[in-house]
C-alpha cells in the first residue's frame, strides 16, 4: 500500500485577531493538527491600541481543504475575519528581504549592478561586504538571492509574504 | 470602596453566581488556596473524585444529563495532564465544560519548576478555548467568557490555568455585566431563505430521512421536542448517530434506530437509497458514512449545523444551514405550514424500509440455553428498567455498541457515552455525575470488564457521596471490539486482547463498600437484574456472557453501507493492506 497525495493550489489569506497571547500558536498548530501545509506566515500588530493582528498565510491546498482551513480558522475565538485573498481577486503580495553578500572587484561591481536591476537598497557596506534590502513578489526576491549565490552570498532574512486587496474597499 | 478579595475567593464567588452547584475536582500544592476557598463556603458542593480524568468525565455526564455545563477543578502538572483526555472528549463530543486547572506561582512559570506543566499549551488543541490568567482583576471577567464559550455555539471544553499566586493576590470584583465576546458570535438562527428552499425540498422527496446527531441533544429538550414535531408533520424516517439516542423516541414507528457502522441494517439501507439526507445537528463521521465514494450515491443533502466547519467536511452537502438545530427545526415546521405543503405520500418508500426491517438485523443466536449472550442481557435490562426511564451511561467497545442497538430511549439526555474520542474507562465517573444531577433517577453504567478497570477507583467517590450507581459488567474476558477486529482482520489472531488476571468484580465492589451480585447463567438473569434495582446502594454486577459473541450487524471499515455484515459466517479471515490501514 502507497499513501496517496491530493492536487493542491496555492492560496494567501489575511487573518484578523485578538493580539493575545498563544494566538499565533494557536493558528500554527491548527494547521499541524489537521495536517494543513503552511509556506509563508507573517504576523504583526495592525491597530493603534496594539489589541488587533495581521496574519497573513500562504498555503498549499485543495479546494475542499481550503474550505476547511477557512471554516477552522473562523472557529477559533480570538479570529475576527479570515479573508482568502487568492478567491478574492486582484491583490497585491509582496516581501522584503536582507541579504548579505561579500567579496571584492569585479564581483562587488556586480553585486551592485544587479542590485540596481532590481531596486534594491543597500542598507550597510563596507569594504569587503553589502546588505541589500530588497522587495517584491517571491520570485523577484527568489531569483534576486539565486544571482547574488555566485556573487558571494553570505546569508539572507526574509519576511515572508504580506499581502492586501487591491481596490479601495477592504477586503 | 469595596474591600479587595482574593483570587481563589473571586474565583468560587464567580462559579457561584454563574450557577455552579457542583465542582468535581482533587486538591494538590498549587491549588491549595482554592480548596481553603472551598472550605469557607458552603454554597458550591465539591465531589473528590480518585484521579483527575475521572473528574472530567464526571463533569461531563453531569452535562450532558442535566444540560449545564460541567465543572472541574485539578491542580498544575499531573493534575492537569491526567484532565487531557476528559477535556479532548468533551471537545470531541462538544459537552459543555469548565476546566480550572492550578498553575505554579507566575515567577515559577518557564523554570521547570515541581509539578510545572505547559497547560495552556497542552489543552490549546484539544480545548474549545484557553487562558493563563495572570491578574487577579481578570479572573472574574475570564471566567465570565469561559463559560460563554463553553455553553453556546458549539459547546465544548474551556480551560482557566490560574497561576498560585494570581489565587492569593487580590483584586475588587467587577460589575457583573452580562456575558459577551468582541469577536465570537456564534450564529444561532438560520438563513429564512436556505429554510425555505430545505421544506421545498422535503416536500418535494419521494424517499427522505432525517439523520439526526449530538447537535439536538446539546440544543436542549425543545429541540427533541420539535424533532418529532417535524417528522410527524413530514412522516419521513428518522435515524441517528451514536450521539444523538433519545432524541427522537425509540418507540416511535418512524425510528429506524442507530446508523453507521454498528447500525442496524433498515437504517443504513435507507441511507444508502434516501433521495433527500436531513443532517441534524451530526457531523458525517467516518463511523456513520463508511466509504465516502459510496455514501448515499444519489441523495441530496441538507446539513444543519451549528459548527460551519462541520459542513463540508467530510462529505459536499447541497444545502449548508449554519444555525443552532433547535430554531432551525422550529422555523422548518413552520415554513413547511406556511408553504402549505400537504404531508406527502411515502408509502412506497415506507414499504421498501418495511422490507428491509423485515431481515431483523439484531436478532442473535442463542444456541446454548444457559450461555448469556450480551444482547439478551441488555434487552433484560432494558426490559426491567424502561419504566423507570434510566440514564445509562457506557464504556467503550462492543458492550457499548450492544448498548445502543438493545437498550432503547424515548427521551433526550438520557444516553451518556463516549462517542467521538471513545474513551474506555468513560462510564463509571459519568454515571457519578449524571446521578450527582439527577439524585432520584435510576443510572446504570453498562460496561465491559476491560473498560470498567480502567477508572474503576471511582468506586470509591460513589461510596463517599452515597451514590446508588449501578454498573452492569458484560464480562466476556476479552477486550471484545479488539478481539473482534483481530478475528475478522487478522485470521483470530488475539494478539493481547484477552482479559487476564481479572480481580474478582464481586469482592472487589464489596471492598469499596458496594453490593456484588454475579450472574453466571440466563435464568439468574432477571433475578439478578432485580436484585440490583432492588437494593438501596452502588451495586456492581458481574454479568457472565458468551465470550466470542460479535457485535452485528457491521459495515467494515473502508465498506458502503451496502456492505454490511448481518452474521459471523460472512466473515473473512484478513483484510488487504488498504482495509487495514482505515480505523
Amino acid at each position: 500500500m502507497h499513501i496517496k497525495e491530493e492536487a493542491v493550489e496555492r492560496h494567501t489569506l489575511a487573518v484578523i485577531v485578538d493580539n493575545e497571547p498563544g494566538i499565533l500558536a494557536r493558528i500554527a498548530g491548527l494547521f499541524t493538527a489537521r495536517g494543513y501545509n503552511i509556506s509563508s506566515l507573517t504576523v504583526s500588530e495592525i491597530s493603534d491600541d496594539d489589541l488587533i493582528s495581521r496574519i497573513t498565510i500562504v498555503t498549499h491546498a485543495s479546494a475542499p481543504v481550503m474550505e476547511q482551513i477557512i471554516a477552522q480558522l473562523e472557529r477559533l475565538v480570538p479570529v475576527h475575519k479570515v479573508t482568502d485573498l487568492t478567491a478574492f481577486g486582484p491583490h497585491v503580495e509582496r516581501e522584503l528581504a536582507l541579504v548579505k553578500v561579500s567579496g571584492t572587484g569585479d564581483h562587488r561591481i556586480e553585486a551592485l549592478r544587479l542590485a540596481e536591476v532590481y531596486r534594491a537598497r543597500v542598507v550597510d557596506a563596507t569594504t569587503s561586504s553589502f546588505v541589500f534590502e530588497v522587495t517584491g513578489g517571491v520570485e523577484k526576491l527568489d531569483k534576486f538571492v539565486e544571482l547574488m549565490r555566485d556573487l558571494g552570498l553570505v546569508e539572507v532574512a526574509r519576511t515572508g509574504i504580506v499581502a492586501i486587496a487591491r481596490g479601495a474597499e477592504a477586503a | 470602596m469595596t474591600t479587595e478579595k482574593s483570587g481563589a475567593d473571586i474565583l468560587i464567588e464567580t462559579l457561584s453566581d454563574l450557577g455552579v452547584e457542583v465542582v468535581f475536582g482533587y486538591p494538590g500544592g498549587a491549588v491549595l488556596p482554592i480548596y481553603d476557598a472551598i472550605f469557607k463556603q458552603e454554597r458550591i458542593k465539591h465531589i473528590l473524585v480518585r484521579h483527575e480524568q475521572a473528574a472530567t468525565h464526571a463533569a461531563e455526564g453531569y452535562a450532558r444529563a442535566t444540560g449545564k455545563p460541567g465543572v472541574v477543578l485539578v491542580t498544575s502538572g499531573p493534575g492537569a495532564t491526567n484532565a487531557v483526555t476528559g477535556i479532548t472528549d468533551a471537545l470531541m463530543d462538544s459537552i459543555p465544560m469548565v476546566v480550572i486547572t492550578g498553575q505554579v506561582p507566575t515567577a515559577l512559570i518557564g523554570t521547570d519548576a515541581f509539578q510545572e506543566a505547559d497547560t495552556v499549551g497542552i489543552t490549546r488543541h484539544c480545548s474549545k478555548h484557553n487562558y493563563l490568567v495572570k491578574d487577579p482583576a481578570r479572573l472574574e471577567p475570564t471566567i465570565r467568557e469561559a463559560f460563554y464559550i463553553a455553553t453556546s455555539g458549539r459547546p465544548g471544553p474551556v480551560v482557566i490555568d490560574i497561576p498560585k499566586d494570581v489565587q492569593v493576590a487580590t483584586a475588587r470584583r467587577g460589575d457583573n455585566g452580562p456575558i459577551s465576546h468582541k469577536t465570537y458570535r456564534p450564529q444561532t438562527e438560520p438563513d429564512a431563505a436556505a429554510i425555505e428552499k430545505a421544506v421545498d425540498m422535503l416536500a418535494a422527496a419521494e424517499r427522505p430521512i432525517f439523520y439526526t446527531g449530538g447537535g439536538i441533544i446539546n440544543s436542549g429538550p425543545e429541540a427533541s421536542r420539535l424533532l418529532r414535531e417535524l417528522a410527524e408533520v413530514t412522516g419521513a424516517p428518522v435515524t441517528s448517530t451514536l450521539m444523538g439516542l433519545g432524541a427522537f423516541p425509540a418507540s416511535d414507528d418512524k425510528w429506524l434506530g442507530m446508523l453507521g457502522m454498528h447500525g442496524t441494517y433498515e437504517a443504513n439501507l435507507a441511507m444508502n437509497q434516501a433521495d433527500l439526507i436531513i443532517a441534524l445537528g451530526a457531523r458525517f463521521d467516518d463511523r456513520v458514512t463508511g466509504r465516502l465514494d459510496a455514501f448515499a450515491p444519489n441523495s441530496a443533502k441538507i446539513h444543519v449545523d451549528i459548527d460551519r466547519s462541520s459542513i463540508n467536511k467530510n462529505v459536499r452537502v447541497d444545502l449548508p444551514i449554519v444555525a443552532d438545530v433547535g430554531p432551525a427545526i422550529r422555523a422548518m415546521i413552520e415554513a413547511y405550514k406556511l408553504r402549505q405543503h400537504p404531508r406527502p405520500d411515502l408509502s412506497e418508500w415506507w414499504s421498501r424500509i418495511n422490507g428491509w426491517r423485515q431481515v431483523g438485523c439484531l436478532e442473535f443466536q442463542e444456541s446454548d440455553p444457559q450461555v448469556i449472550m450480551p444482547q439478551r442481557a441488555i434487552r433484560a435490562l432494558w426490559e426491567a428498567t424502561k419504566d423507570k426511564a434510566p440514564i445509562i451511561t457506557t464504556e467503550v467497545g462492543q458492550h457499548q455498541m450492544w448498548a445502543a442497538q438493545h437498550f432503547h430511549f424515548d427521551d433526550p439526555n438520557k444516553w451518556l457515552t463516549s462517542g467521538g474520542l471513545g474513551t474506555m474507562g468513560y462510564g463509571l465517573p459519568a454515571a457519578i455525575g449524571a446521578q450527582l444531577g439527577n439524585p432520584d433517577t435510576l443510572v446504570i453504567d453498562i460496561a465491559g470488564e476491560a473498560s470498567i478497570q480502567m477508572n474503576i477507583q471511582e468506586l470509591a467517590t460513589a461510596t463517599q457521596y452515597r451514590l446508588p450507581v449501578k454498573i452492569f459488567i458484560l464480562n466476556n474476558e476479552y477486550m471484545g471490539m479488539v478481539r473482534q477486529w483481530q478475528e475478522l482482520t487478522y485470521q483470530s489472531r488475539y494478539s493481547e486482547s484477552y482479559s487476564d488476571a481479572l480481580p474478582d468484580f464481586v469482592k472487589l465492589g464489596e471492598a469499596y463498600g458496594w453490593k456484588g451480585i454475579r450472574i453466571e447463567t440466563r435464568d439468574q438473569l432477571d433475578s439478578g437484574i432485580a436484585e440490583m434495582l432492588a437494593y438501596d446502594g452502588p451495586v456492581i454486577v458481574d454479568c457472565r456472557v458468551a465470550k466470542l459473541a460479535n457485535c452485528f450487524p457491521m459495515i467494515p471499515s473502508g465498506a458502503a453501507h451496502t456492505e454490511m455484515l448481518l452474521q459471523s459466517a460472512e466473515v473473512s479471515g484478513e483484510m488487504d493492506d488498504e482495509a487495514k490501514a482505515l480505523v
